[in-house]
């Protein structure tokens, strides 16, 4: 029998209809319950579809609703399919944010537009689900388009002032040449298979495109394009951190725990296409590698609690890339869904510190939190030892030590990459307990004006507990052998190639350890002994602003291409229109003077005129 | 019998004396006399006409003419009592605000 998964991305739908259309009738309860509620009941069927898989991995449910288009021979329908990556991608969209959604019901409570942004928040959903879900690629850009979208209308929720505007539109805009280079990607795909049925193209891709040839290379290297854009990595990673301008549950569910995954996502559901060129794999881990280093040094720098975390989860993500350019995809998946966890409930606590203080962002201004809100500090904790990677007690720890550990271990790893990555945990766990430090420890500096409720902890203590336990799912090998999680994704995803000889992994492991108390050590000299302060010099500089690419681009592309907008805007051809456009204009102003309102002139007017006709009929 | 063409004669002249007055005249009411005297030579070419062609229509016309002409001044004069009583005035030359 046929599942109905449709109702799966249909539920959210449904909410974001109804609170469209009839959100400003409604009370805040209401409002409220539709929201959460369309994510729930959601989730909850996610679970119940989730039996079937108890007992077979392997299983795949598909479910087509009807014919989309019909071009010649390309005939795509839209269609939606589960297998084991996309149900662990369900579940976490679906119960990560309904946790969100849970406590956006009291966080947002003050503001305006309370069914707006629920609506919103569902209509994100829905779309995501659409584009896990898809089983043909079209329908993935449908959904991909569509969460681009929301993460447009939701950066700009605020939009009174213009500055969060500008942010919505810069993240749409840089977004948007990453989806360029996927919607081409995609044409190249329809033009050598004739279809974008994902299962089919995995099939017939080593015949079609061939291994190691220049197409394959340049059908990865697009689509990476376009993981690239959604995903924030090296070289459009500029959009995340001013993203930050949306409330904090929109930076918790958008632009930490499922959107910016979507690139991650794509690369692993298109694994065929990317294993047949090797240097579009190499790309994938140097971009990974580069990135992760690059946005955890700018972590170090900033002084706004939100831009620390969004340059965490751009290195977090460069994690993920690292682990699929290295050919480990379920190490990247596991640590998608452990930060996940530990990124949304740093987000979450993040805004309730930022509520408590009213509406205050800068760490150097907060200060000796820990004894006003217990909760949120503990949460906090738990959510920063996992970022930190913190041995054996932290869910973090066993998913980034597997990516670290496959970054050389893997046929594609190098001992280089293994550095690049070894090197930024020991920055993260720095910035990190910067973070930690500066926000809760030392002299208070603003008063606390408001204490969450219970709706906006209960979701961090949930959070905190998957966290910290969600790790001991799957434990490296050479400890225990549990590994439930990629013995579950074994039937979508290929297993790592390991290389023949190889160090002992205890000792790296031991390296990464120590590395990673060693931060937070060093934090803990840096930022607890001393009172902090909050220095500005050049090079400082140079760092908070994310190492000026966006001053880089400014130069390289906005100038330039706005200097030739504003030449083109009057170029010669639009010389001769103008022209004409004002001879008209005179002859039209000339030919009011004659309305003057003297009827005497009107009459003598028609009388002239009507003589000029006789004349002319005369002759 | 008058010769046609002098008849015709007249009644051109008639129509230029209605002509320049109504061109030349500042006040309404000598516009609307005017106005009358083009008719009235209209008329008189429709008559003159008749007994030319020895036809009855041309005074069967001139009945019409003058009906219209009844009815156009008594329209005409009641527009020009209300303009009076609204304006103070019924100079054309200060009757302007079709301007614009």
């Amino acid at each position: 029998m046929t599942q109905p998964i449709w109702i799966l991305p249909a539920l959210p739908f449904v909410g974001f209809l109804v609170l469209a259309l009839a959100g400003r009738y409604l009370p805040k309860k209401g409002i409220a319950a539709t929201g959460i509620g369309a994510i729930a009941l959601s989730f909850l069927y996610a679970l119940y579809l989730g039996t079937a898989f108890l007992s077979d991995p392997a299983h795949r449910m598909e479910f087509t609703l009807w014919e989309w288009i019909r071009i010649d021979s390309f005939v795509p329908s839209l269609s939606l399919s589960i297998d084991s990556l996309t149900y662990i991608f369900i579940l976490v969209i679906t119960g990560v944010g309904g946790l969100i959604h849970w406590y956006s019901a009291e966080y947002m409570a003050e503001e305006e537009g309370y069914a707006r942004f629920f609506a919103y928040m569902n209509l994100f959903v829905g779309f995501m689900l659409t584009l896990v879900m898809a089983s043909n690629l079209l329908v993935l850009y449908l959904g991909w388009e569509g969460v681009g979208l929301c993460s447009y209308l939701l950066i700009g929720f605020f939009y009174r002032d213009p500055a969060n505007n500008y942010a919505a539109r810069k993240a749409f805009i840089v977004t948007r040449i990453g989806d360029t280079a996927l919607l081409i990607g995609l044409l190249l795909l329809i033009r050598e298979f004739g279809t974008l049925d994902i299962q089919t193209i995995s099939n017939n891709a080593t015949s079609v495109l061939g291994a190691n040839t220049a197409l394959a290379t340049a059908v990865a290297l697009l689509l990476l394009g376009g993981a690239v854009g959604k995903s924030a990595q090296l070289p459009l990673q500029v959009w995340l951190p001013d993203a930050m301008a949306g409330p904090s549950p929109v930076s918790a569910l958008i632009h930490a725990a499922t959107m910016v995954t979507a690139g991650v996502y794509l690369v692993a559901r298109t694994h065929a296409l990317f294993i047949l060129s090797p240097l579009a794999m190499q790309t994938v881990a140097i971009i990974g590698a580069l990135t992760l280093l690059i946005a955890a040094i700018s972590a170090l720098f900033q002084y706004d609690i939100k831009r620390v975390l969004a340059y965490s989860t751009i290195s977090q993500i460069g994690y993920m890339f690292l682990a699929l350019g290295v050919g480990a995809w379920s190490a990247a998946i596991f640590h998608f869904v452990i930060h996940a966890f530990f990124k949304a409930l740093l987000f979450l606590a993040a805004g309730a510190v930022i509520l408590a203080l009213h509406h205050e962002q800068n760490m150097f201004k907060m200060g000796g939190l820990y004894k006003k809100l217990p909760t949120i500090f503990w949460t906090f904790l738990i959510g920063s030892l996992s970022l930190a990677a913190l041995p054996f007690i932290s869910g973090g720890f066993f998913s980034k030590d597997s990516i670290i550990w496959y970054a050389l271990a893997s046929t594609n790893g190098n001992i280089l990459l293994w550095t690049l990555a070894t090197v930024g945990a020991f920055i993260t766990s720095l910035y990190t307990f910067r973070m930690i430090f500066i926000t809760f420890f030392g002299t208070e500096k603003t008063h606390v004006h408001y204490i969450p409720g219970k709706t906006m902890t209960i979701p961090l203590i949930v959070l905190a507990i998957l966290t910290t336990f969600g790790g001991y799912i799957e434990l490296p090998h050479n400890i225990a052998h549990v590994q439930l999680f990629s013995e579950f994704l074994s039937a979508s995803l290929p297993a790592v190639s390991i290389k023949s000889t190889l160090p002992p992994e205890g000792i790296l492991q031991l390296v990464v350890a120590i590395l990673s108390l060693a931060g937070i050590g060093l934090a803990y000299q840096l930022y607890y002994k001393t009172e902090p302060t909050y220095k500005t010099s050049p090079v400082r500089q140079f760092f908070l602003q994310g190492w000026n690419f966006d001053k880089l681009y400014d130069t390289l592309f906005v100038r330039p291409f706005v200097w030739v907008s504003k030449t083109n805007a009057s170029d010669a051809i639009d010389e001769v229109f103008d022209y004409v456009g004002l001879q008209l204009k005179k002859l039209g102003n000339t030919l009011a003077m004659s309305i003057n309102g003297q009827i005497n002139w009107y009459l003598a007017s028609m009388v002239i005129g009507f003589i000029i006709l006789i004349v002319f009929m005369i002759w | 019998m008058i010769p046609y063409e002098i008849q015709i004669l007249v009644a051109a002249f008639l129509f230029a004396i209605g002509l320049i007055g109504l061109l030349t005249r500042r006040n309404l009411i000598f516009m609307l006399m005017s106005v009358e005297i083009m008719m009235n030579a209209g008329a008189f070419a429709f008559v003159a006409s008749g007994a030319r062609w020895t036809q009855a229509d041309g005074q069967v016309m001139f009945l019409f003419v003058l009906t219209v002409a009844a009815a156009e001044v008594a329209v005409a004069l009641a527009l020009l009592i209300l303009m009076h009583k609204h304006f103070k005035t019924v100079d054309t030359n200060q009757l302007n605000s079709l301007k614009n």
